[in-house]
């Protein structure tokens, strides 16, 4: 059964070549058949290997397929080779299953789109390549990947081209992803000169024994791959692409830019923990990285009035969690977020996407209102993931991972007491925005009418993935898959009960305050927050506190200056120079063509003194 | 035969030889070129007469038999060409032939 582990990634592939070769002539039942059913096949395969592999576990706890050799040059010899262990395991359990959700909802989603075979081309494309990021062996097949999904993000969120703003928001996104991409290269470089090999296992097992820990060396390493995964996972200082990212039609943003491809800078360095371990400051870097992007984003979201924005916000916040986790040490607690994130934030994504369609493409939620008469299961099953996501206690999934998370920094000394406040207050503020999302949009009054009722390919995804946001929290498998390390289990501590309280209280707060902000008196948020300093904060907040900004002041205008100065390329002025040279030589030359004979008679005569004067005189 | 230096014999030669070409410079009417050009030919067949008679060799009056040839080849050619002209210009101003000025 492990030899066909190739296959999961071949068979988005397969579908990608197929739509993208003959999606013009094939009718959109046909492509979305292909679309949908490679990433359905790819889905079996998967629970078959990962159910063999969890009942009978290999050696090593790794299947390892080597295919080919990539490439040989001078020493150079990565090989196309798949490893399943329990952390890729875990990535691709999620990438296929929530994709195949995606896609199957995406069959009616786009249904009536004119390129609904290239949406489907792309969307197969982007699982083939995430599947190839995570199953990799070597950093150079995980870095094939990982620019694979920057493209594939790239074309989704610029698949609207018609509106300019939406390629302008895909180019955002290549360009600041790419920041941090060149220095994941980098990064490389330095792993293979210095540990001469891109195979993580035996990397891995080089850098603990030729660095020690804290040396200049694993900094470096550590700290340029940690620019790579803050690019693609879209923290603070590189967060900037990922709310204009909403400009990609809805799955995409469910599938990519909440479930997936995000959370690849999680995996990478889950992946190459070693490296972290072996460089404490980067490590502990992470932790406040992931500190203050929570908090950041959690106010930002606050305050957005476009629904999708606000899961953007949300998004970065939660993966902010998963950097504050990976920060001090709890990898697996880590990944545990990652999953149960996949499983309520597409779900969120997704009700939200059956609410925008529902109101032709209306995404402002302040437009929106009492819409849970009128789609009772989106309501009920966008309830859950908000719930979910704002870590309601004992019944839902992301409580159970956020605990974890916030048990572990407790837990962690005080190291993580920073960490560990923040991360108390990024659960008020995840309760906060989350509720005054739910609230805006499906109580309070009808504003508009919900014309069009989703079918059973939004509701079936829907449906499974709620009851995926509550039930992922019970199954508890963290402490068997997603397994990166080793873990030291900490007793429980004389505190406990300040840890469980403030862990319960805080979500819960943040919920009652919403409540009466957008629930109660629905004055009450326009009249009391209308005082002018809480506006001035506000309109920082919703522009993402003014980071677009300051980039545009720092990078992109002094940038355009520099070309805009340099606009006759300074390189261009040696062959225009040439260019010149030739075309004052031919004026010259032209003068003596003067159509003449008598002028053509004195150079004749001319020419022969002059060559009789050389023979005479020599 | 006997008298005329060969060095009096050339310098008449080249003083010939310049006057033509002065002449097919600096005149403008095509009949005047060519007979100026007529003076250069028969220049350098004097100077072929004298430099054979010099050594003694009859080689210098076989070529001037040739120049003597091609020169009424010349003139044939040239004659037809100034009609020619005349025809297209309505002038026998060299000048005016200037069409292919670059």
């Amino acid at each position: 059964m492990n030899d066909l582990l190739w296959i999961i990634p071949a068979a988005p592939l397969a579908g990608f070549t197929a739509l993208a070769l003959a999606g013009r002539r094939l009718p959109h039942a046909a492509a979305a058949t292909v679309g949908v059913g490679s990433v359905g096949v790819s889905a079996i395969l998967s629970f078959l290997i990962g159910g063999l592999f969890l009942l009978y576990p290999p050696q090593d706890h790794a299947v390892i397929q080597s295919l080919w050799t990539w490439m040989n040059v001078a020493g150079f010899a990565p090989a196309v080779a798949f490893r399943l262990d329990l952390l890729s395991l875990l990535m691709i359990l999620v990438i296929t299953g929530v994709g195949f959700l995606i896609h199957l909802y995406s069959a009616e989603y786009m249904r009536g789109d004119e390129a609904f075979s290239r949406f489907f081309a792309y969307m197969n494309l982007f699982v083939s390549m995430m599947l190839i990021l995570v199953l990799a062996d070597n950093l150079a097949l995980l870095y094939l990947g990982w620019e694979g999904v920057g493209l594939c993000s790239y074309l989704l969120i610029g698949f609207w081209s018609d509106d300019p703003a939406n390629g302008a928001a895909a180019r955002k996104a290549f360009i600041v992803t790419r920041v941090g991409d060149t220095a994941m290269a980098i990064g490389l470089f330095l792993l293979f000169t210095q540990l001469g090999t891109l195979d993580i296992q035996t990397m891995m097992q080089r850098a603990t024994q030729q660095w020690p820990a804290g040396s200049g060396l694993a900094v470096a390493a550590a700290a340029l791959l940690l620019i790579g995964a803050l690019g693609k996972s879209a923290q603070l200082p590189l967060q900037t692409w990922l709310p204009d990212a909403m400009a990609g039609p809805t799955p995409v943003s469910a599938l990519i830019h909440a479930a997936t491809m995000v959370t690849a800078g999680v995996y990478l360095i889950a992946r190459t923990n070693v490296l972290f371990t072996l460089a404490p400051v980067v490590q502990s870097l992470v932790a406040i990285i992931g500190s203050a992007t929570l908090l950041l984003a959690g106010c930002s979201a606050l305050v957005q009035t476009d629904i999708k924005r606000v899961l953007a916000y949300s998004t970065i916040s939660q993966i902010g969690y998963m950097f504050l986790a990976l920060g001090i040490g709890a990898w697996q607690a880590a990944m545990f977020h990652f999953m149960t994130h996949a499983f309520f934030k597409a779900l969120l994504f997704l009700g939200a996407g059956a609410v925008i369609i529902s109101l032709h493409h209306e995404q402002n939620m302040l437009k929106m209102g009492g819409l849970r008469r009128q789609l009772p299961v989106t309501f009920w099953t966008f309830l859950i993931g908000a719930c979910s996501l704002s870590a309601l206690p004992f019944v839902t999934a992301g409580y159970y991972s956020k605990d974890m998370i916030l048990h572990e920094a407790w837990t962690s000394g005080p190291a993580g007491l920073l960490p560990w406040m923040a991360g108390v207050a990024g659960a008020f503020l995840t309760g906060l925005y989350c509720f005054r999302m739910v609230f805006i949009v499906w109580f309070g009054e009808a504003k508009t009418g919900a014309t069009r009722a989703p079918g059973w390919a939004i509701h079936i995804p829907l449906v499974l993935l709620a009851i995926l946001s509550i039930a992922g929290g019970f199954i508890k498998i963290p402490a068997m898959l997603g397994q990166v390390g080793s873990d030291g289990s900490v007793g429980p501590v004389g505190s406990e009960w300040i840890f469980q309280i403030t862990a319960l209280g805080f979500p819960l707060l943040g919920i009652g305050l919403a409540y009466t902000l957008y629930m109660r008196p629905r004055r009450l948020a326009q009249t009391r927050l209308q005082r002018p300093i809480l506006d001035g904060i506000r309109r920082w907040w919703f522009v993402g506190w003014g980071f677009d900004w300051l980039y545009d002041r720092l990078f992109v205008m002094p940038f355009l200056r520099i070309a805009r100065a340099n606009r006759d390329d300074a390189a261009d002025l040696i062959y225009q120079g040439i260019a010149r040279l030739n075309l004052a030589l031919h004026r010259a030359l032209r003068a003596t063509q003067s159509g003449q004979v008598r002028w053509y008679a004195a150079g004749i005569a001319l020419g022969a003194a002059i060559i009789l004067g050389i023979v005479v005189v020599t | 035969m006997t008298g005329i230096p060969p060095e009096h014999a050339i310098l008449l030669a080249a003083i010939l030889f310049l006057l033509g070409l002065t002449g097919v410079l600096v005149r403008r009417n095509v009949i005047f070129i060519l007979m100026s050009i007529e003076v250069m030919i028969n220049a350098a067949g004097l100077a072929f007469i004298v430099a054979g008679a010099a050594w003694g060799q009859p080689d210098g009056q076989v070529m001037f038999i040739f120049i003597l040839s091609m020169a009424a080849a010349e003139v044939s050619v040239g004659l037809a060409l100034v009609l020619r002209m005349y025809h297209c210009f309505k002038t026998l101003d060299a000048d005016a032939a200037s069409k292919m000025r670059g």
